[in-house]
Protein backbone atom coordinates (compact mmCIF):
# COMPACT_ATOMS: atom_id res chain seq x y z
CA UNK A 1 0.00 0.00 0.00
CA UNK A 2 1.61 3.35 -1.06
CA UNK A 3 0.85 6.90 0.40
CA UNK A 4 -0.96 7.49 -3.32
CA UNK A 5 -3.22 4.62 -2.74
CA UNK A 6 -4.18 5.74 0.68
CA UNK A 7 -5.34 9.46 -1.01
CA UNK A 8 -6.82 7.82 -4.03
CA UNK A 9 -8.74 5.87 -1.01
CA UNK A 10 -9.32 8.93 0.69
CA UNK A 11 -10.56 11.17 -2.47
CA UNK A 12 -12.76 8.31 -3.46
CA UNK A 13 -14.45 8.23 0.16
CA UNK A 14 -15.26 12.07 -0.01
CA UNK A 15 -16.64 11.69 -3.50
CA UNK A 16 -18.95 9.02 -1.99
CA UNK A 17 -19.78 10.82 0.53
CA UNK A 18 -21.18 13.83 -2.13
CA UNK A 19 -24.51 13.49 -3.74
CA UNK A 20 -24.77 14.27 -7.16
CA UNK A 21 -27.40 16.90 -7.04
CA UNK A 22 -24.74 18.88 -5.38
CA UNK A 23 -22.18 18.85 -7.93
CA UNK A 24 -25.22 19.26 -10.41
CA UNK A 25 -26.19 22.55 -8.54
CA UNK A 26 -22.50 23.92 -8.30
CA UNK A 27 -22.03 23.13 -11.91
CA UNK A 28 -24.58 25.25 -12.94
CA UNK A 29 -23.91 28.14 -10.64
CA UNK A 30 -21.10 29.72 -13.39
CA UNK A 31 -23.45 29.54 -15.94
CA UNK A 32 -26.74 30.61 -13.93
CA UNK A 33 -24.02 33.62 -12.44
CA UNK A 34 -22.80 34.96 -15.76
CA UNK A 35 -26.79 35.04 -17.15
CA UNK A 36 -27.77 36.62 -13.90
CA UNK A 37 -24.88 38.89 -14.79
CA UNK A 38 -25.98 39.63 -18.37
CA UNK A 39 -29.43 40.44 -17.55
CA UNK A 40 -28.53 43.32 -15.09
CA UNK A 41 -26.62 45.17 -17.63
CA UNK A 42 -23.28 43.90 -16.22
CA UNK A 43 -21.47 43.29 -19.53
CA UNK A 44 -21.12 45.83 -22.52
CA UNK A 45 -21.63 42.66 -24.97
CA UNK A 46 -24.12 40.35 -22.69
CA UNK A 47 -24.72 38.37 -25.52
CA UNK A 48 -21.42 37.90 -26.88
CA UNK A 49 -20.33 36.76 -23.01
CA UNK A 50 -23.41 34.58 -22.43
CA UNK A 51 -22.69 32.71 -25.68
CA UNK A 52 -18.81 32.35 -25.06
CA UNK A 53 -19.13 31.56 -21.35
CA UNK A 54 -21.96 28.67 -21.83
CA UNK A 55 -19.24 27.49 -24.47
CA UNK A 56 -16.69 27.53 -22.56
CA UNK A 57 -18.22 25.70 -19.93
CA UNK A 58 -19.30 23.07 -21.83
CA UNK A 59 -16.19 22.15 -23.24
CA UNK A 60 -14.40 22.63 -19.60
CA UNK A 61 -17.23 20.21 -18.21
CA UNK A 62 -16.61 17.73 -21.21
CA UNK A 63 -13.08 17.60 -20.89
CA UNK A 64 -13.75 17.05 -17.14
CA UNK A 65 -15.88 14.33 -17.75
CA UNK A 66 -12.97 12.61 -19.41
CA UNK A 67 -10.85 12.48 -16.26
CA UNK A 68 -12.84 10.19 -14.35
CA UNK A 69 -12.10 7.26 -15.77
CA UNK A 70 -8.17 7.86 -16.52
CA UNK A 71 -8.26 9.02 -12.23
CA UNK A 72 -10.19 5.35 -11.76
CA UNK A 73 -7.88 3.39 -13.71
CA UNK A 74 -4.34 4.97 -12.79
CA UNK A 75 -5.08 6.91 -9.91
CA UNK A 76 -7.65 4.37 -7.86
CA UNK A 77 -9.38 7.49 -7.36
CA UNK A 78 -12.84 6.57 -7.86
CA UNK A 79 -15.14 9.79 -8.84
CA UNK A 80 -17.01 7.80 -11.67
CA UNK A 81 -20.59 8.66 -10.37
CA UNK A 82 -19.73 12.41 -11.48
CA UNK A 83 -18.72 11.06 -15.14
CA UNK A 84 -22.20 11.11 -15.85
CA UNK A 85 -23.01 14.67 -13.97
CA UNK A 86 -19.98 16.41 -15.91
CA UNK A 87 -21.55 14.67 -18.92
CA UNK A 88 -24.89 16.12 -18.43
CA UNK A 89 -23.70 19.64 -17.49
CA UNK A 90 -21.38 19.66 -20.60
CA UNK A 91 -25.07 18.84 -22.55
CA UNK A 92 -26.98 21.30 -20.76
CA UNK A 93 -23.95 24.36 -21.35
CA UNK A 94 -23.70 23.07 -25.07
CA UNK A 95 -27.47 23.15 -25.76
CA UNK A 96 -27.83 26.87 -23.87
CA UNK A 97 -24.82 28.07 -26.09
CA UNK A 98 -26.48 26.64 -29.28
CA UNK A 99 -29.91 28.57 -28.16
CA UNK A 100 -27.78 31.66 -27.38
CA UNK A 101 -26.30 31.50 -30.41
CA UNK A 102 -29.86 30.87 -32.46
CA UNK A 103 -32.54 33.34 -30.56
CA UNK A 104 -30.21 36.18 -29.63
CA UNK A 105 -27.05 36.12 -31.44
CA UNK A 106 -28.68 35.15 -35.26
CA UNK A 107 -31.83 35.94 -33.85
CA UNK A 108 -33.79 33.76 -36.42
CA UNK A 109 -32.18 34.69 -39.20
CA UNK A 110 -32.94 31.51 -40.76
CA UNK A 111 -30.85 32.12 -44.42
CA UNK A 112 -27.30 33.15 -42.33
CA UNK A 113 -27.96 30.53 -40.07
CA UNK A 114 -28.64 27.67 -42.37
CA UNK A 115 -25.45 29.21 -44.70
CA UNK A 116 -23.17 29.74 -41.48
CA UNK A 117 -23.90 25.91 -40.30
CA UNK A 118 -23.40 25.19 -44.56
CA UNK A 119 -20.41 27.33 -44.92
CA UNK A 120 -18.25 28.07 -41.88
CA UNK A 121 -16.36 24.94 -40.80
CA UNK A 122 -16.09 26.14 -37.24
CA UNK A 123 -19.81 26.54 -36.93
CA UNK A 124 -20.09 22.92 -38.81
CA UNK A 125 -17.78 21.13 -36.08
CA UNK A 126 -19.90 22.74 -33.52
CA UNK A 127 -23.24 21.99 -34.48
CA UNK A 128 -21.55 18.57 -35.25
CA UNK A 129 -20.65 18.29 -31.74
CA UNK A 130 -23.99 19.39 -30.32
CA UNK A 131 -26.09 16.92 -32.12
CA UNK A 132 -23.40 13.91 -31.56
CA UNK A 133 -23.99 14.58 -27.42
CA UNK A 134 -27.81 13.96 -28.17
CA UNK A 135 -27.69 10.31 -28.34
CA UNK A 136 -25.33 10.37 -25.33
CA UNK A 137 -27.30 12.63 -23.01
CA UNK A 138 -30.56 10.71 -24.30
CA UNK A 139 -29.12 7.12 -23.02
CA UNK A 140 -27.14 8.85 -20.05
CA UNK A 141 -29.77 6.92 -17.47
CA UNK A 142 -29.38 3.52 -16.02
CA UNK A 143 -32.62 2.08 -17.58
CA UNK A 144 -30.46 2.42 -20.82
CA UNK A 145 -27.50 0.76 -19.99
CA UNK A 146 -29.58 -1.92 -19.36
CA UNK A 147 -31.90 -1.96 -22.79
CA UNK A 148 -28.84 -1.22 -24.71
CA UNK A 149 -26.67 -3.83 -22.99
CA UNK A 150 -23.34 -2.94 -21.84
CA UNK A 151 -20.89 -3.46 -24.55
CA UNK A 152 -23.41 -1.67 -27.02
CA UNK A 153 -23.91 1.05 -24.59
CA UNK A 154 -19.96 1.65 -23.81
CA UNK A 155 -19.49 1.39 -27.44
CA UNK A 156 -22.06 4.20 -28.11
CA UNK A 157 -20.51 6.52 -25.70
CA UNK A 158 -17.23 6.23 -26.97
CA UNK A 159 -18.55 9.36 -29.30
CA UNK A 160 -17.70 11.19 -26.26
CA UNK A 161 -14.31 11.43 -27.45
CA UNK A 162 -15.02 12.39 -31.30
CA UNK A 163 -17.13 15.20 -29.29
CA UNK A 164 -14.41 16.54 -27.17
CA UNK A 165 -12.22 16.09 -30.27
CA UNK A 166 -15.10 18.47 -32.32
CA UNK A 167 -15.01 20.62 -29.58
CA UNK A 168 -11.51 21.87 -29.36
CA UNK A 169 -11.14 22.35 -32.69
CA UNK A 170 -14.49 24.40 -32.39
CA UNK A 171 -12.68 26.62 -29.80
CA UNK A 172 -9.63 26.90 -32.10
CA UNK A 173 -10.74 27.48 -35.29
CA UNK A 174 -13.04 30.64 -33.55
CA UNK A 175 -10.24 32.01 -32.18
CA UNK A 176 -8.04 34.54 -33.90
CA UNK A 177 -4.64 34.16 -32.35
CA UNK A 178 -2.94 31.31 -30.65
CA UNK A 179 -4.38 31.72 -26.80
CA UNK A 180 -3.23 30.43 -23.63
CA UNK A 181 -6.29 29.01 -22.87
CA UNK A 182 -6.79 27.15 -26.79
CA UNK A 183 -3.60 25.94 -26.01
CA UNK A 184 -4.59 24.41 -22.56
CA UNK A 185 -7.64 23.24 -24.33
CA UNK A 186 -5.71 21.47 -26.73
CA UNK A 187 -2.69 20.20 -24.42
CA UNK A 188 -5.71 18.67 -22.16
CA UNK A 189 -7.49 16.92 -25.03
CA UNK A 190 -4.56 15.31 -26.11
CA UNK A 191 -4.11 14.09 -22.73
CA UNK A 192 -7.10 12.59 -21.88
CA UNK A 193 -7.78 11.33 -25.34
CA UNK A 194 -4.34 9.55 -25.75
CA UNK A 195 -4.52 7.93 -22.47
CA UNK A 196 -7.69 6.12 -24.31
CA UNK A 197 -5.17 4.34 -26.72
CA UNK A 198 -2.93 2.75 -23.89
CA UNK A 199 -6.26 0.76 -22.44
CA UNK A 200 -8.65 0.31 -25.68
CA UNK A 201 -7.22 -1.98 -28.45
CA UNK A 202 -10.35 -3.20 -30.20
CA UNK A 203 -12.95 -0.28 -31.03
CA UNK B 1 -16.81 70.95 -48.06
CA UNK B 2 -17.86 67.36 -46.82
CA UNK B 3 -20.17 67.06 -44.34
CA UNK B 4 -20.90 63.64 -42.33
CA UNK B 5 -23.86 62.48 -42.30
CA UNK B 6 -24.44 62.08 -38.02
CA UNK B 7 -24.19 65.45 -36.73
CA UNK B 8 -24.39 66.91 -33.45
CA UNK B 9 -28.32 66.60 -33.53
CA UNK B 10 -28.09 62.49 -33.56
CA UNK B 11 -26.39 62.55 -30.23
CA UNK B 12 -29.08 61.79 -28.12
CA UNK B 13 -28.88 63.33 -24.43
CA UNK B 14 -27.78 60.58 -22.41
CA UNK B 15 -30.64 60.71 -19.81
CA UNK B 16 -32.82 60.66 -22.95
CA UNK B 17 -30.71 57.54 -24.38
CA UNK B 18 -30.96 55.53 -21.12
CA UNK B 19 -34.28 55.95 -21.30
CA UNK B 20 -34.44 54.87 -24.53
CA UNK B 21 -32.58 51.75 -23.87
CA UNK B 22 -34.83 50.53 -21.28
CA UNK B 23 -37.67 50.96 -23.51
CA UNK B 24 -35.92 48.86 -26.12
CA UNK B 25 -34.77 46.04 -24.08
CA UNK B 26 -38.33 45.75 -22.54
CA UNK B 27 -39.72 45.96 -25.24
CA UNK B 28 -36.66 43.38 -26.76
CA UNK B 29 -37.76 40.80 -23.70
CA UNK B 30 -41.87 41.50 -24.31
CA UNK B 31 -41.76 40.30 -27.73
CA UNK B 32 -39.30 37.49 -27.57
CA UNK B 33 -41.15 36.03 -24.86
CA UNK B 34 -44.12 36.52 -26.84
CA UNK B 35 -43.39 34.87 -29.79
CA UNK B 36 -39.99 36.92 -31.26
CA UNK B 37 -41.64 39.58 -33.41
CA UNK B 38 -39.24 42.20 -32.50
CA UNK B 39 -39.99 45.98 -32.59
CA UNK B 40 -39.44 47.81 -35.34
CA UNK B 41 -36.66 49.92 -34.09
CA UNK B 42 -33.38 48.96 -36.11
CA UNK B 43 -33.91 51.63 -37.60
CA UNK B 44 -33.35 54.39 -35.50
CA UNK B 45 -31.09 52.31 -33.23
CA UNK B 46 -28.48 52.66 -35.47
CA UNK B 47 -28.17 55.96 -35.47
CA UNK B 48 -27.74 56.05 -31.73
CA UNK B 49 -24.18 56.59 -30.87
CA UNK B 50 -22.69 54.86 -27.78
CA UNK B 51 -21.59 55.58 -24.52
CA UNK B 52 -18.21 56.72 -23.11
CA UNK B 53 -18.34 53.38 -21.19
CA UNK B 54 -18.87 51.34 -23.84
CA UNK B 55 -16.60 52.91 -26.70
CA UNK B 56 -14.13 53.03 -24.00
CA UNK B 57 -14.82 49.25 -21.79
CA UNK B 58 -14.89 47.41 -25.34
CA UNK B 59 -11.93 47.74 -27.05
CA UNK B 60 -9.50 45.04 -29.63
CA UNK B 61 -6.41 46.54 -28.53
CA UNK B 62 -4.00 43.19 -28.40
CA UNK B 63 -0.85 45.07 -27.43
CA UNK B 64 -3.07 45.40 -24.26
CA UNK B 65 -4.59 41.93 -24.45
CA UNK B 66 -7.15 39.93 -26.56
CA UNK B 67 -10.09 40.36 -24.32
CA UNK B 68 -12.28 43.10 -24.82
CA UNK B 69 -12.17 44.29 -21.31
CA UNK B 70 -8.18 44.08 -21.36
CA UNK B 71 -7.48 47.63 -22.73
CA UNK B 72 -9.04 49.45 -20.59
CA UNK B 73 -7.94 47.27 -17.27
CA UNK B 74 -4.18 47.68 -18.71
CA UNK B 75 -4.16 50.91 -20.65
CA UNK B 76 -3.36 52.68 -18.19
CA UNK B 77 0.27 52.95 -17.49
CA UNK B 78 1.18 54.12 -20.99
CA UNK B 79 2.80 57.26 -21.14
CA UNK B 80 1.18 59.19 -23.95
CA UNK B 81 3.28 62.40 -22.77
CA UNK B 82 5.98 63.55 -24.57
CA UNK B 83 5.10 61.13 -27.55
CA UNK B 84 7.23 60.97 -30.95
CA UNK B 85 6.06 60.24 -33.90
CA UNK B 86 8.68 59.14 -37.23
CA UNK B 87 7.75 60.95 -40.32
CA UNK B 88 9.75 59.08 -43.13
CA UNK B 89 9.91 57.97 -46.81
CA UNK B 90 9.05 59.84 -49.93
CA UNK B 91 8.12 63.22 -47.87
CA UNK B 92 9.56 66.53 -48.23
CA UNK B 93 9.96 66.60 -44.42
CA UNK B 94 10.73 63.72 -42.96
CA UNK B 95 11.87 63.75 -38.92
CA UNK B 96 11.47 62.51 -36.04
CA UNK B 97 8.42 64.89 -34.40
CA UNK B 98 7.06 65.62 -30.67
CA UNK B 99 3.70 65.35 -31.53
CA UNK B 100 2.87 68.45 -30.60
CA UNK B 101 4.86 69.66 -33.18
CA UNK B 102 3.55 67.49 -36.09
CA UNK B 103 -0.08 68.43 -35.26
CA UNK B 104 -0.42 71.31 -32.57
CA UNK B 105 -1.69 73.47 -35.10
CA UNK B 106 -4.31 71.78 -36.76
CA UNK B 107 -7.36 72.77 -36.16
CA UNK B 108 -9.97 69.66 -34.50
CA UNK B 109 -13.52 69.02 -35.08
CA UNK B 110 -16.47 66.54 -34.47
CA UNK B 111 -16.53 63.68 -36.49
CA UNK B 112 -19.99 61.17 -35.35
CA UNK B 113 -19.03 57.83 -37.90
CA UNK B 114 -20.44 54.39 -37.64
CA UNK B 115 -17.62 51.87 -36.43
CA UNK B 116 -18.12 48.58 -37.58
CA UNK B 117 -15.23 45.68 -36.26
CA UNK B 118 -14.63 42.75 -39.00
CA UNK B 119 -15.85 40.38 -35.97
CA UNK B 120 -19.96 41.45 -36.87
CA UNK B 121 -20.23 44.08 -33.94
CA UNK B 122 -20.69 47.95 -34.39
CA UNK B 123 -20.96 51.04 -32.70
CA UNK B 124 -21.42 54.52 -33.29
CA UNK B 125 -18.66 57.01 -31.83
CA UNK B 126 -18.45 60.71 -31.82
CA UNK B 127 -14.54 61.41 -32.42
CA UNK B 128 -12.73 64.38 -32.43
CA UNK B 129 -9.58 65.29 -34.99
CA UNK B 130 -8.83 66.34 -38.31
CA UNK B 131 -8.65 64.94 -41.84
CA UNK B 132 -5.27 62.87 -42.32
CA UNK B 133 -4.68 65.21 -45.49
CA UNK B 134 -3.87 68.33 -43.38
CA UNK B 135 -1.67 66.31 -42.17
CA UNK B 136 0.19 64.93 -45.15
CA UNK B 137 0.49 68.56 -46.60
CA UNK B 138 1.94 69.42 -43.80
CA UNK B 139 4.90 66.80 -44.22
CA UNK B 140 4.61 67.44 -48.05
CA UNK B 141 3.98 63.89 -49.92
CA UNK B 142 6.48 63.67 -52.57
CA UNK B 143 6.08 62.52 -56.32
CA UNK B 144 6.07 58.55 -56.34
CA UNK B 145 4.07 58.11 -52.98
CA UNK B 146 1.31 55.68 -53.62
CA UNK B 147 0.47 54.47 -50.29
CA UNK B 148 0.75 55.65 -46.39
CA UNK B 149 2.15 53.01 -44.23
CA UNK B 150 1.43 53.70 -40.28
CA UNK B 151 2.95 51.60 -36.86
CA UNK B 152 1.79 51.20 -33.51
CA UNK B 153 3.87 51.53 -30.78
CA UNK B 154 5.65 48.84 -29.25
CA UNK B 155 6.06 49.06 -25.39
CA UNK B 156 6.71 45.83 -23.28
CA UNK B 157 7.08 47.38 -20.00
CA UNK B 158 3.33 48.42 -20.50
CA UNK B 159 1.92 46.17 -23.36
CA UNK B 160 1.71 42.58 -22.09
CA UNK B 161 0.72 41.36 -25.01
CA UNK B 162 3.37 42.82 -26.98
CA UNK B 163 5.66 40.02 -24.98
CA UNK B 164 3.73 36.99 -27.11
CA UNK B 165 4.14 36.32 -30.48
CA UNK B 166 0.33 36.52 -31.18
CA UNK B 167 0.85 39.18 -33.90
CA UNK B 168 3.77 40.17 -35.32
CA UNK B 169 4.92 42.97 -33.73
CA UNK B 170 4.71 46.44 -34.40
CA UNK B 171 0.92 46.40 -35.35
CA UNK B 172 1.19 47.86 -39.08
CA UNK B 173 -1.59 49.35 -41.36
CA UNK B 174 -1.53 51.03 -44.43
CA UNK B 175 -4.34 52.70 -46.76
CA UNK B 176 -4.00 53.96 -50.34
CA UNK B 177 -2.43 57.62 -51.06
CA UNK B 178 -6.37 58.57 -52.29
CA UNK B 179 -7.98 56.85 -49.48
CA UNK B 180 -5.29 58.59 -47.02
CA UNK B 181 -6.33 61.82 -48.22
CA UNK B 182 -9.95 61.19 -48.94
CA UNK B 183 -11.94 64.11 -46.41
CA UNK B 184 -13.48 60.93 -44.49
CA UNK B 185 -10.02 59.83 -43.03
CA UNK B 186 -9.44 61.46 -39.84
CA UNK B 187 -6.63 61.30 -37.04
CA UNK B 188 -8.70 60.96 -34.14
CA UNK B 189 -7.08 62.53 -31.07
CA UNK B 190 -10.18 63.09 -29.07
CA UNK B 191 -13.43 61.40 -27.55
CA UNK B 192 -16.82 63.14 -26.45
CA UNK B 193 -14.45 66.31 -26.64
CA UNK B 194 -11.95 64.92 -23.99
CA UNK B 195 -8.34 63.61 -24.77
CA UNK B 196 -8.93 59.81 -25.89
CA UNK B 197 -8.17 56.98 -23.64
CA UNK B 198 -5.36 54.77 -23.97
CA UNK B 199 -7.30 51.48 -24.73
CA UNK B 200 -8.85 53.91 -27.56
CA UNK B 201 -5.49 54.61 -29.45
CA UNK B 202 -4.06 57.44 -27.34
CA UNK B 203 -2.43 60.07 -28.25
CA UNK B 204 -3.32 59.82 -31.85
CA UNK B 205 -5.06 56.98 -33.72
CA UNK B 206 -6.53 56.69 -37.77
CA UNK B 207 -10.03 55.99 -38.24
CA UNK B 208 -11.13 55.39 -41.86
CA UNK B 209 -14.73 54.69 -41.12
CA UNK B 210 -15.60 52.46 -44.47
CA UNK B 211 -13.20 49.89 -43.31
CA UNK B 212 -13.58 47.32 -40.57
CA UNK B 213 -12.11 48.73 -37.46
CA UNK B 214 -8.58 47.06 -37.30
CA UNK B 215 -7.30 49.07 -40.10
CA UNK B 216 -8.02 51.99 -38.12
CA UNK B 217 -4.61 51.60 -36.51
CA UNK B 218 -4.01 53.03 -32.72
CA UNK B 219 -1.18 55.01 -30.98
CA UNK B 220 1.12 55.38 -33.87
CA UNK B 221 4.65 56.36 -33.95
CA UNK B 222 5.67 55.87 -37.65
CA UNK B 223 3.74 57.45 -40.53
CA UNK B 224 5.72 56.37 -44.00
CA UNK B 225 4.95 57.37 -47.28
CA UNK B 226 5.87 54.78 -49.82
CA UNK B 227 5.48 53.32 -53.02
CA UNK B 228 4.56 49.74 -52.42
CA UNK B 229 1.65 48.16 -50.91
CA UNK B 230 2.91 48.23 -47.00
CA UNK B 231 2.84 45.29 -44.86
CA UNK B 232 -0.54 45.38 -42.91
CA UNK B 233 -0.58 43.06 -39.45
CA UNK B 234 -3.69 41.28 -40.27
CA UNK B 235 -3.49 40.82 -43.74
CA UNK B 236 -0.14 38.99 -43.49
CA UNK B 237 -1.03 37.24 -40.39
CA UNK B 238 -3.83 35.75 -42.41
CA UNK B 239 -4.15 36.88 -46.37
CA UNK B 240 -7.37 34.90 -46.95
CA UNK B 241 -9.25 36.04 -44.21
CA UNK B 242 -7.84 40.05 -43.85
CA UNK B 243 -7.56 41.67 -47.04
CA UNK B 244 -5.28 44.81 -47.56
CA UNK B 245 -8.64 46.59 -48.72
CA UNK B 246 -11.18 45.44 -45.72
CA UNK B 247 -14.21 47.24 -47.12
CA UNK B 248 -17.34 47.14 -44.91
CA UNK B 249 -18.76 45.06 -47.23
CA UNK B 250 -22.27 42.89 -46.51
CA UNK B 251 -21.75 40.29 -49.83
CA UNK B 252 -18.33 39.11 -49.38
CA UNK B 253 -18.37 36.82 -46.25
CA UNK B 254 -14.79 36.50 -43.30
CA UNK B 255 -14.47 33.03 -44.36
CA UNK B 256 -15.56 32.30 -40.89
CA UNK B 257 -18.51 34.26 -40.53
CA UNK B 258 -21.20 36.49 -42.51
CA UNK B 259 -20.46 39.99 -42.75
CA UNK B 260 -24.53 40.17 -43.72
CA UNK B 261 -25.91 41.93 -40.73
CA UNK B 262 -24.02 43.27 -36.87
CA UNK B 263 -24.79 43.00 -33.45
CA UNK B 264 -25.01 46.71 -31.99
CA UNK B 265 -22.58 47.12 -29.11
CA UNK B 266 -24.78 47.70 -26.22
CA UNK B 267 -28.18 47.09 -27.28
CA UNK B 268 -28.38 44.47 -24.22
CA UNK B 269 -29.73 41.01 -24.21
CA UNK B 270 -32.51 41.26 -26.76
CA UNK B 271 -30.86 43.82 -28.98
CA UNK B 272 -31.47 43.53 -32.59
CA UNK B 273 -29.09 42.35 -35.10
CA UNK B 274 -28.93 45.04 -37.92
CA UNK B 275 -27.99 44.71 -41.62
CA UNK B 276 -24.68 45.94 -42.38
CA UNK B 277 -24.63 48.58 -45.13
CA UNK B 278 -22.13 48.89 -48.07
CA UNK B 279 -19.04 50.75 -47.22
CA UNK B 280 -20.35 51.16 -44.00
CA UNK B 281 -23.21 52.98 -45.28
CA UNK B 282 -20.20 55.66 -46.79
CA UNK B 283 -21.00 54.39 -50.00
CA UNK B 284 -22.12 58.02 -51.64
CA UNK B 285 -18.40 59.37 -50.58
CA UNK B 286 -16.11 56.47 -51.35
CA UNK B 287 -17.56 53.96 -53.96
CA UNK B 288 -15.87 56.22 -56.61
CA UNK B 289 -12.73 55.08 -55.16
CA UNK B 290 -13.04 51.73 -56.02
CA UNK B 291 -14.75 52.08 -59.40
CA UNK B 292 -13.47 49.37 -61.85
CA UNK B 293 -12.11 46.96 -58.52
CA UNK B 294 -13.30 43.65 -58.86
CA UNK B 295 -14.19 44.05 -54.49
CA UNK B 296 -14.58 40.57 -53.82
CA UNK B 297 -11.22 40.16 -55.65
CA UNK B 298 -9.91 43.30 -53.41
CA UNK B 299 -11.41 42.72 -50.25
Amino acid sequence: MTAAATIGARISGVGRAIPSWVVYLLGIVPGAWVFWQAVNGAYIEPVEKIEHEFGRLALQFLLASLTITPLMRFARINLVKFRKVFGLLAFGYVAAHFLVWLLLDLQLRWGQIAGDIAKRPYITVGFLAFLLLIPLAATSWQGAIRRLGAVAWGRLHRLVYVVALLGVVHFAMQERVWSLELILYIAASVVLLGLRFTWIRRW
Amino acid sequence: MFKPDLTRADVTPEGVWMNRRKLISALGAGSIAGGLGLPALAQDEELTPHTWEQITGYNNFYEFGTGKGDPAENAGAMETQPWSVKVDGLVDNPGDYQLADLIGDIPTEERIYRFRCVEAWSMVIPWNGFELNKLLAKVGVQEGAKYVAFETAVLPDVMPGVNYPILDWPYREGLRLDEAMHPLTIMATGLYDKPIPNQNGAPMRLVVPWKYGFKSIKSIVRISLVEEEPHATWNQSNPREYGFYSNVNPEVDHPRWSQASERVIGSGLFGKRIDTLMFNGYADQVASLYEGMDLRENF
